[in-house]
């Protein structure tokens, strides 16, 4: 992608972070480090608190304990993404709705007048290449599959030039292939751009194929960190059921199945 | 108790969004493409129906005054009383009623829609505050609307009196009649009130509908339900507020 623009990483560090929802403690003293440049992948079952950690680290709610930092800017200040630029892919998209997939992408060197009309537009042009939206351009979000407006959706975090990108379940609902592309396309734009990746997802493939660091989040607590490769070789029993579901081999239905096929 | 920390929280936030998009105010020349655009929504969609409706207004008003006034042998001065109550009660409350229906419940609609597929969110994660960018055009789209939406329901109104003035058999007054009370009666200072009142009345709604819709929370089915408080909420408030608002105008 020689459309990148090369940025200088930022790192983000956990301590001790907690929230809850009224009576629900969502994330009980999580703590993490993703140096600047890593792709670091947060796994988790659905439901362990994943995407309320990234709200906390881009900065859209406070933690009620503990602290989320950037650099070493609270995350939850609103001026700290004036010094950084932070991105975060959202899990269904949040395209608006109401402009076409190009004003999507034009959006924020617009509103922050980094370029002129001609610069975003070969811009938002070579981004829209680079991911293979090129064709959707004048069409409004609702009118694109799940694929397109996931990768539209990354394209609009890429225009941003984010130090710091996180990516929310970005293969989910996707299928096996479009999901390899998506794991090398967070790769590629992390190895182009030099910016810090953090990836939430309970994918285990993406996890294992590109991640610096992994970590593993299960009912608000880390439970694992560490290298792909420690993860696979962990004994932690909580580690291992996540990564490999024990399915009874006994179990009819899965005979059953077996048989069939 | 809850219930008045509730609404004074959300009395709260509502200044703070409103001071928030006040501040804001620099960047208009930045947003005016918005704002030519949310002109042209919010008088395509009132224009036409304040048109008709102030018309029947004045002709209904035209209908019952003459038939209250005539016994006193007053009804050449059909035309004032129709004109005056038009410039300084009817016009601006029912505008800003009919701006509720369209344009109000459109906004609370459109932002509720945006909150709940996080596309707020997603502005606010691109550093671009809302209230610039969603409440600050619409905010100066009703602030120039109004006073045309006023103009045209006023003249609306007036005509319709006109009209039926002269072809109930019963009242029958002449064009010139009808006119001349009115304007030996409604000089500049009721236009001015009117559109004062109407702009006040226009800026509220906006404000309450926005913040109505920037509030919602939890799934699509939010969104309806933030359309109707809205429309409740603004229409409440046209009523009470036109009760002091007319106190320190008359
Ligand atoms: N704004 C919120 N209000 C109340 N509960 C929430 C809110 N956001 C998330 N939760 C709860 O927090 C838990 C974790 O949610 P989430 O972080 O979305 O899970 P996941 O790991 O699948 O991304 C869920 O039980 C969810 O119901
Ligand atoms: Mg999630």
């Amino acid at each position: 992608m020689e459309s990148t623009v090369t940025v200088e990483p930022v790192a983000v560090r956990i301590e001790n972070l907690s929230k809850s929802y009224g009576e629900q403690e969502v994330l009980r003293g999580v703590s993490l480090e993703v140096k600047p440049g890593q792709i670091f992948v947060l796994m988790g079952p659905s439901g362990s608190g994943k995407s309320v950690l990234l709200r906390q680290v881009i900065g859209l709610e406070a933690p009620d304990q503990g602290e989320v930092l950037i650099g070493d800017h609270k995350a939850h200040i609103p001026s700290t993404h004036d010094v950084f630029r932070t991105a975060l892919v959202f899990q269904a998209g949040a395209l608006f709705n109401s402009m076409t997939v190009y004003d999507n992408l034009a959006l924020y060197p617009r509103e922050h007048r980094l370029y002129s009309e001609s610069e975003i537009r070969d811009k938002v042009t070579s981004v829209m290449k680079a991911l293979s939206i090129e064709t959707a351009g004048r069409k409004i979000p609702a009118e694109l599959s799940g694929g397109m407006k996931k990768r539209v959706a990354v394209a609009r975090a890429i225009i941003m030039e984010p130090q710091l990108i996180l990516y929310d379940e970005p293969t989910s609902e996707l299928d096996p292939i479009l999901s390899a592309t998506t794991s090398e396309l967070i790769a590629t734009i992390s190895r182009e751009t030099g910016a810090t990746s953090l990836v939430v997802t309970h994918d285990r493939d993406l996890a294992l194929s590109i991640a610096d660091q992994v970590a593993l989040l299960m009912n608000g607590r880390m439970v694992f960190t560490g290298t792909p490769g420690e993860l696979s070789r962990s004994e932690d029993s909580r580690v291992r059921e996540f990564m490999n579901p024990s399915i009874d081999p006994h179990n009819p239905r899965f005979r059953k199945q077996e048989n069939d096929a | 108790m809850k219930a008045v920390l509730d609404l004074l929280e959300w009395i709260g936030s509502g200044v703070q969004m409103t001071f928030r998009t006040i501040r804001y105010f620099p960047h208009l020349p930045r947003q005016w493409r918005r704002l030519v655009d949310q002109c042209l929504f919010m008088g395509y969609a009132t224009v036409p129906l304040v048109a008709i409706l102030s018309f029947f207004i004045g002709a209904v008003l035209a209908l019952q005054m003459g038939y209250s006034i005539i016994d006193f042998g007053a009804k050449q001065y059909i035309g004032s009383i129709v004109g005056l109550s038009m410039v300084r009660e009817l016009s601006p409350v029912m505008t800003a009623v009919m701006v509720t229906g369209r344009v109000g419940s459109a906004v609370t609609a459109e932002l509720a829609s945006m909150k709940v597929y996080q596309e707020v969110d997603a502005l606010r994660t691109m550093n671009i505050p809302p209230e610039r960018f969603l409440v600050l055009p619409r905010l100066a789209a009703i602030i120039v609307v109004m006073p045309v939406l006023i103009m045209v329901s006023v003249v609306a109104g007036w005509i319709g009196g006109q009209v039926v003035s002269q072809v109930v058999p019963w009242i029958d007054i002449t064009a010139q009649t009808y006119y001349n009370a009115l304007k030996s009666f409604t000089d500049l200072d009721d236009v001015t009130d009117g559109v004062i009142k109407a702009e006040l009345f226009g800026i509220g709604i906006l404000l309450i509908s926005s913040h109505i819709g920037l509030r919602t929370k939890g799934g699509p089915r939010e969104i309806g339900a933030a359309v109707t408080r809205a429309v409740v909420v603004c229409i409440i408030f046209i009523l009470i507020f036109d009760y002091f608002i007319t106190n320190v105008l008359i």
